[in-house]
């Protein structure tokens, strides 16, 4: 019988297999971050052990950095010594560091893919759980713990039972005016907040072929919000455009040999899933999460539920959901208003999510009273929108600019929402205080976050009139 | 790493599903650096009110719950973020096992690494128990890891299922690194062989 893609990788990774144990699986790229990692690199230190492979470990700064003010001390002490701890460790142990300042810094799932260090076939960590963002590539990616990570740092390996397998079958084609960010949340929402726990997923079928790869990223980086550890999508033509002339990727024959070998990397026809499950992209309509989980979502045109429609369980969640979001059961989408609009993340942070921000902008100016911030996912994100004018859009209809980094997406910096504030966010997670304590987060796309921040309100952004170049009007 | 054999403890019903590790331990204790002290913050949000006061409401903060050590909950429990913090708080505040209907799975295997023993049941059983806690508040829980069982004082017995590799870590207190460096000369060879096309050096 066949393979699937994802025993295929986990088959050229095994270093060791012993009888009633976990495999004993290499880790070809550990992305490190400020945040996961001092714990880890104390056990090192304690322990007497050394990093063993630093060519394979990358570190950047992403969670708790300020997005405003960098040449400055950090406002937060605790913060600023966080980040002095990754600087230290990565000179103590030799890891390369894409320091504050660096031109390559940014959120460690936007730079490793746009370096060209995510590459097909590869086993990819870090210690946070999106990190399924780069089996986009075909890769298996997926969130660890910090004494993985420590393990990662001392043996380039992981202690790895397989997961159980599941295909996604995307029918159909994705409508116009919808995005890869409205095609996860609906299916998120179709079947539950933890409906892929245990497994790890393959995105497949048509309307997958057709996304960009920054596309894919956003669709496998939301993975983890359906519960999977890993998701991951078929290498193709694709993926090898986009890889072709990225920093790390090799050239000439070595790239040949390369694409040759990543051709290999697709689940055989006569491979067998755990789980098959196909859903149809063609009904697909602009998302908006109502609740707390990302689970909770609907259509822009649908309203919150109403409790009675609900089984005694799903109601007494819906009920705490609504109390917590402040809103009433029945309640049109479209009437409710924002406070506050964030486009960013590691989710919907890279160049295209700008275009199709600053696409819906062009021309309009953000309602009063409206805080909006745009947080590009990496320094070079930033400098390619500038080099687009992007920012000159953003700016002149009173969004802030901001410095790159996950910034409101976890508030774990100055960027937080306030209590009771209501944010269109184009992050991936809703959760109680996620974005601040007792803030309130609605998770959407970010052509649809833009529309928000112009209107004040949810709106549909398929019947968006462009004012593409005619200048700031109204 | 501390090995959990047995546990006889205070049961706590925590009744709510899909607690994400945001709620368990939120993002700003995320900036300290040690591993160690996070169990003052765990569930800070429902714990404290804004001004800092404990929250009387909250189970936690209710006796006999104060210094219960077994919790019980629902579905999908450490779902959200891989933060280890979540684990390091309930294990620093005292909690040595989790009982639920699911685990997300990052925080399922984070807990065997941190000497807490998350058990996964049934529905029904976990309605049980929530009923029994509910009809006596002070209920405790005796749990058996080497043969895979809890009990009561009234004669209730359950047994449950944990996977022989993490039964072991956690009956040894197992150090995992040192388990692995073990087969480093098996390491190097995998690297003599395996192919990978960038280099950060």
């Amino acid at each position: 019988m066949g393979k699937t893609l994802y025993e295929k990788i986990w088959d050229r990774h095994v270093v060791a297999q012993q009888p009633e144990q976990p495999d004993i699986l290499y880790i070809d790229l550990h992305l490190v971050h400020e945040v996961t990692s001092p714990q880890a690199f104390d056990g090192l230190r304690q322990a007497g052990r050394n990093v063993r492979r630093p060519d394979r470990t990358l570190a950047t700064m992403d969670h708790s950095i300020p997005t405003l003010n960098r040449d400055q001390p950090f406002e937060d002490e605790i913060a600023q010594k966080q980040v002095e701890a990754l600087r230290k460790n990565c000179e103590d142990f030799g890891i390369k560091l894409f320091d504050l300042f660096h031109k390559q810094q940014g959120i460690v799932h936007i730079i490793a893919p746009e370096l060209g260090l995510t590459q097909p076939g590869q086993t990819i960590v870090c210690g946070d759980s999106h990190t399924a963002t780069h089996g986009a590539f075909g890769t298996l990616a997926f969130g660890i713990g910090t004494s993985e990570v420590e393990h990662v740092l001392a043996t380039q390996t992981l202690k790895q039972s397989k997961s159980k397998t599941m295909a996604i079958e995307f029918q159909g084609q994705l409508p116009t005016g919808t995005s890869a960010k409205d095609l996860i949340l609906a299916l998120i929402g179709r079947y539950g907040h933890d409906f892929a726990t245990g497994y790890t997923i393959e995105y497949r079928g048509e309307a997958i072929r057709k996304l960009s790869m920054e596309e894919r990223m956003t669709v496998c980086n939301m993975s983890i919000e359906i519960g999977a550890r890993a998701g991951m999508i078929a290498p193709d033509e694709t993926t090898f455009a986009y890889l072709l002339g990225k920093s790390y990727v090799p050239e000439g024959e070595q790239w040949e040999q390369a694409q040759a070998e990543w051709k290999e990397l697709f689940s055989d026809e006569d491979a067998a899933f755990d789980k098959v499950v196909e859903f149809d992209c063609g009904r697909v309509e602009p998302q908006v999460t109502w609740g707390t989980n990302p689970g909770m979502v609907v259509s822009v045109n649908g309203q919150v539920p109403a409790l009675e429609d609900l089984s005694m369980e799903q109601k007494k969640i819906a009920e705490s959901a609504l109390a917590y979001m402040g809103l009433e059961p029945g309640v049109r989408i479209k009437d409710i208003e924002i406070d506050t609009v964030f486009i960013g993340s590691c989710t919907n942070g890279r160049i295209e999510d700008l275009r199709e921000a600053a696409a819906v902008v062009d021309g309009y100016r953000i309602k009063g009273g409206i805080r909006a911030l745009v947080v590009p996912g990496s320094q070079a994100v930033k400098a390619q929108a500038e080099s687009e004018n992007l920012d000159r859009i953003f700016k002149d209809a009173g969004f802030e600019w901001r410095e790159a980094g996950c910034s409101m997406c976890l508030g774990m910096n100055p960027d937080i929402a306030k209590p009771g504030e209501r944010v269109a966010s184009t992050s991936n997670r809703n959760f109680e205080g996620r974005q601040g304590r007792q803030s309130r987060s609605h998770l959407v796309s970010p052509a649809m976050a833009a529309a928000a921040a112009i209107t004040g309100r949810f709106t549909d952004v398929r019947d968006w009139p462009l004012r593409t170049g005619e200048g700031v009007t109204g | 790493m501390k090995a959990l054999k047995t546990h006889t403890g205070t049961l706590m019903p925590l009744d709510r599903a899909n607690i994400d590790t945001d709620a368990i331990i939120p993002k700003q204790f995320l900036k300290r650096i040690e591993k160690s002290g996070y169990g003052k913050f765990l569930f800070f949000d429902w714990r404290f009110n804004e001004d800092g006061i404990e929250n009387a409401e909250f189970i936690l903060n209710r006796e006999p719950y104060r210094n219960a050590t077994v919790l019980l909950t629902r579905d999908n429990f450490g779902c959200g973020s891989s933060r280890e913090h979540a684990p390091w708080a309930i294990e620093d505040y005292g909690f040595r096992v989790i009982l639920a209907s699911s685990f997300a799975d990052i925080f399922y295997n984070n807990c065997f690494k941190n000497g807490i023993l998350p058990i996964q049941l049934p529905k029904e059983q976990i309605e049980e128990l929530f009923s029994k806690v509910s009809a006596q508040p002070e209920y405790t829980l005796t749990v058996d890891l080497e043969s895979q069982e809890i009990r009561d004082s009234n004669g209730m017995t359950k047994h449950f299922e944990v996977d022989d590799y993490r039964k072991h870590m956690l009956l040894e207190g197992m150090d995992e690194i040192s388990a692995t460096i073990r087969h480093e000369k098996q390491i190097d060879a995998f690297e003599q062989q395996h192919r990978l096309y960038y280099s950060l050096q």
